[in-house]
């Protein structure tokens, strides 16, 4: 009996004495990030969100990360309400706001309520001295890559009419009618595009419309800005003509008729802002990238592109990967006759002047509304 | 509505809640997951915290106003759904009100919300004259000026009343922070829950203790009585319009001061529409209206988590919402049925009546049960 009292004594002791050593018996390194990702709509878009969500799945296959997300949380209290519960219900430490309107007031709101969270929104609005350090923006230059598909769509063109359903006349929105408009021209100089604007962001029912009405004025490449191009991808291929993706690719929607598409990819800055978080590492504040960065990429070509329309199209992506391309150069002129871009200048694809582009460029069939 | 009655009613709710929670959980069953922790999840993430009661109750602040916005018209016998529209034009007017108007807080705050309250009531009071002067069935009129509404809305935020630094997301000019509603005290939430449920307190007592809710009443019972007992039911008709776009209006406007800061395009959130669904399923009461919205903003706060826990898709929230609202509605009916039916003995629930028996249905004074036909998306 004592004895054995004696050894339980001896081994609680000998158990506290390894415990004051430092023998780790705090298992709370080993826990893993958990990383919230937010959508504004669903996940299965063939459009923005989806892009967002490979990215998020991507990033589930790293060690240590557990993502949770939520989908179709719309731009009102309930991100916010959403984002605080994914902060309290699941110890998220790093939250990804996948829409431009979660930013202001209800992440930046958010955000000074959890300073040791971080915040990082996909849109590039961060101001240094302006909005709290652990908050960033991220975003891509997807110009670039709506150029390269341009340069496809030009080739592969024979009416020499493409078509743009718009949602917004926003500046990112011109840039890419802009690009894509002047990658076919650098093609053949006659080649028009013809805009339409729906309004909003996913109106499904104006995007086939419009879709539809393009179709009918001779347009026989159609692309799109719009949050989900299903819609678009899909009228154009019941109607037999070719179409370029946006977002993500939506080949798997026109196995005949897809040419390329210009896609998002998230995959390069989410690990780059997971990776600081695993590594504790300060907040990356802003991060921006082009085809050259990885931020950005082409989609496979489709079946139906020939090799004289994909010569014009690799030789442009490689001089853009390189970084040696400005797109928006002078003397560039828009569709009234100005000129917006004097001769000689050249603007690089990080130019905050292109931020606030209010024009479309020669060839463009259409008007700014309003 | 005597106690008995209201005691009978809210068993037969909170009866038909549970049904309603049953089916949910087999249709989770067959998809695989296991219904009791879906309703552990549920409960978690809708009502079981701190946290998530307010998570609950600021979802449930806007839909009491717009719940009203049906629920005041239709106690008057009209069918009104154009919620949506008196909102977003609400909420405009509002937040053009605040950022151009100057003045000390609480009095840009009042006369703010008093604009958006003008707004919202001339535009579904239109609805309420073009069908007291023109015949014109409002629930079509109100759906179609509420596109009109939102179309208004977009040419006017992205034109003349928008703030040039607002490049990618066309807003109105951001309001003061002074002037922005804050939170009520120790609380997450903001006053717009209080202002809600105080409008559905006066629309409830004005329309159960005042003659002229009286009177309104009697026109959502039969017109032609009430246009022989001399009521003036035009005035009556486009008044209950006017009220219900005035609470439209309002939660509009108290998205604007308390949320959002300036007008744009998050405001067109669907509150609106959702304002139908709380108003049906409070049978058109006002003051049932609280409860209601409350327990859809539980709905969508457990959307939230059940997505994020069990991997359920967004889609798994409409489903619960919609047995919920077939189960409450059928509840209604079926306890019509047996009351009818055998008034005096133990009620036995009859699925079919007999075949080839004359439905009459005697409308009972002043109900609308009868008029809960058209439901919309």
């Amino acid at each position: 009996m004592n004895t054995s009292r004696r050894h339980l004594v001896q081994a609680i002791g000998a158990f506290g004495a390894a415990s004051a050593t430092g023998i780790p018996l705090d298992l709370r390194a080993a826990s893993p990030l958990t990383v919230g990702v937010l959508y504004v709509g669903p996940r299965d878009d063939f459009g923005y969100n989806q892009a967002q969500a490979q990215a998020a799945a991507a990033m589930k296959k790293l060690p240590n990360v557990k993502v949770v997300e939520e989908e179709k949380v719309p731009e009102t209290v309930a991100v916010q309400k959403s984002m605080e519960a994914m902060i309290n219900q699941d110890k998220a430490a790093l939250i990804f706001a996948t829409s431009f309107g979660y930013f202001d007031p209800h992440m930046l709101k958010v955000a000074e309520k959890y300073p040791k969270v971080r915040f990082a929104h996909c849109g590039g609005l961060w101001t240094a001295g302006k909005h709290p350090a652990n908050t960033g923006s991220y975003f891509g230059y997807i110009d670039g890559a709506q150029y390269v598909a341009g340069v496809v769509a030009g080739g592969m063109s024979k009416t020499k009419k493409l078509g743009f359903v718009a949602a917004k006349p926003i500046p990112q929105v011109l840039r890419n009618i802009n690009a894509f408009t002047m990658g076919a021209r650098s093609v053949d100089p006659s080649i028009t595009t013809r805009v339409i604007f729906t309004g909003d962001w996913s109106l499904p029912v104006k995007e086939a419309e419009a879709t539809n009405s393009l179709i009918d004025q001779g347009v026989d490449v159609v692309t799109c800005h719009v949050d989900g191009p299903k819609v678009v991808i899909e009228t154009a291929e019941k109607r037999g003509i070719m179409s370029s993706g946006y977002h993500a690719s939506q080949a798997a929607l026109a196995p005949k008729g897809y040419l390329t598409g210009a896609e998002w990819d998230w995959s390069t800055p989410y690990k780059q802002l997971i990776t600081a978080a695993l590594e504790d590492k300060p907040m990356i504040n802003f991060l921006r990238g082009g085809l050259a960065e990885g931020f950005v990429k082409m989609s496979p070509y489709g079946p139906s592109v020939t090799a004289a329309a994909r010569k014009p199209a690799d030789a442009a992506l490689a001089q853009l990967k390189a970084g040696k391309f400005a797109i928006f150069k002078g003397p560039l002129k828009d569709n009234k006759g100005d000129v917006v871009i004097a001769a000689g200048k050249a603007l690089e694809m990080t130019d905050v002047e292109l931020e606030k582009m209010d024009y479309l460029v020669e060839g463009v069939v259409g008007a700014i509304p309003g | 509505m005597n106690l008995a009655s209201a005691r009978a009613s809210s068993l037969r709710f909170a009866g038909a809640v549970a049904v309603g929670l049953l089916i949910f959980g087999g249709f989770v069953g067959a998809i695989g997951k296991s219904p009791l922790e879906v309703y552990t999840t549920i409960f978690e993430g809708g009502f079981a915290s701190a946290f998530s009661w307010q998570n609950t109750l600021l979802r449930a602040a806007p839909l009491i106003l717009t719940g009203l916005a049906v629920a005041i018209p239709a106690q008057a016998g009209l069918m009104v759904i154009g919620a949506e529209g008196a909102l977003v034009l609400g909420g405009l007017a509002t937040a053009a009100w605040a950022a151009h108007v100057p003045g000390p807080a609480l009095i840009v705050q009042v006369l703010a919300l008093g604009a958006g309250v003008c707004a919202g009531g001339v535009w579904l009071g239109l609805t309420g004259l073009l069908r007291a002067r023109r015949g014109l069935n409002e629930t079509i009129c109100s759906l179609l000026l509420s596109y009109i509404a939102i179309a208004v809305f977009n040419f006017l935020v992205e034109g003349v009343l928008r703030d040039p630094a607002s490049l990618n997301k066309p807003s109105t000019l951001p309001i003061n922070d002074a002037v922005m509603i804050g939170s009520m005290p120790g609380m997450d939430i903001h006053w717009g829950l209080a202002i809600g449920i105080a409008c559905a307190l006066v629309a409830q007592v004005v329309l159960s203790r005042t003659t002229w809710g009286f009177a309104l009443r009697i026109t959502g019972g039969n017109q032609r009585v009430a246009r022989l007992a001399g009521l003036p039911v035009t005035l009556l008709l486009v008044a209950a319009c006017a009220a219900g776009g005035a609470a439209a209006g309002l939660a509009g406007g108290i998205e604007v001061l308390a949320v959002h800061g300036s007008a744009n395009a998050s405001l067109i959130a669907g509150y609106g529409y959702t304002g139908i669904l709380v108003a049906f399923l409070a049978r058109q009461q006002p003051l049932g209206c609280v409860p209601i919205a409350v327990l859809l903003g539980g709905i969508g706060a457990a959307g939230s988590l059940l997505q994020r826990r069990m991997d359920l898709p967004d889609a798994t929230t409409l489903v619960l919402q919609g047995i919920l609202f077939i189960c409450i509605l059928a509840a209604d009916s079926i306890s019509f049925r047996v009351r009818r039916k055998s008034p005096a003995v133990a009620p036995t629930v009859v699925a079919n009546p007999e075949p080839g028996a004359a439905a009459v249905e005697i409308a009972p004074v002043p109900s609308l049960r009868g008029r809960a036909g058209v439901a919309a998306e």
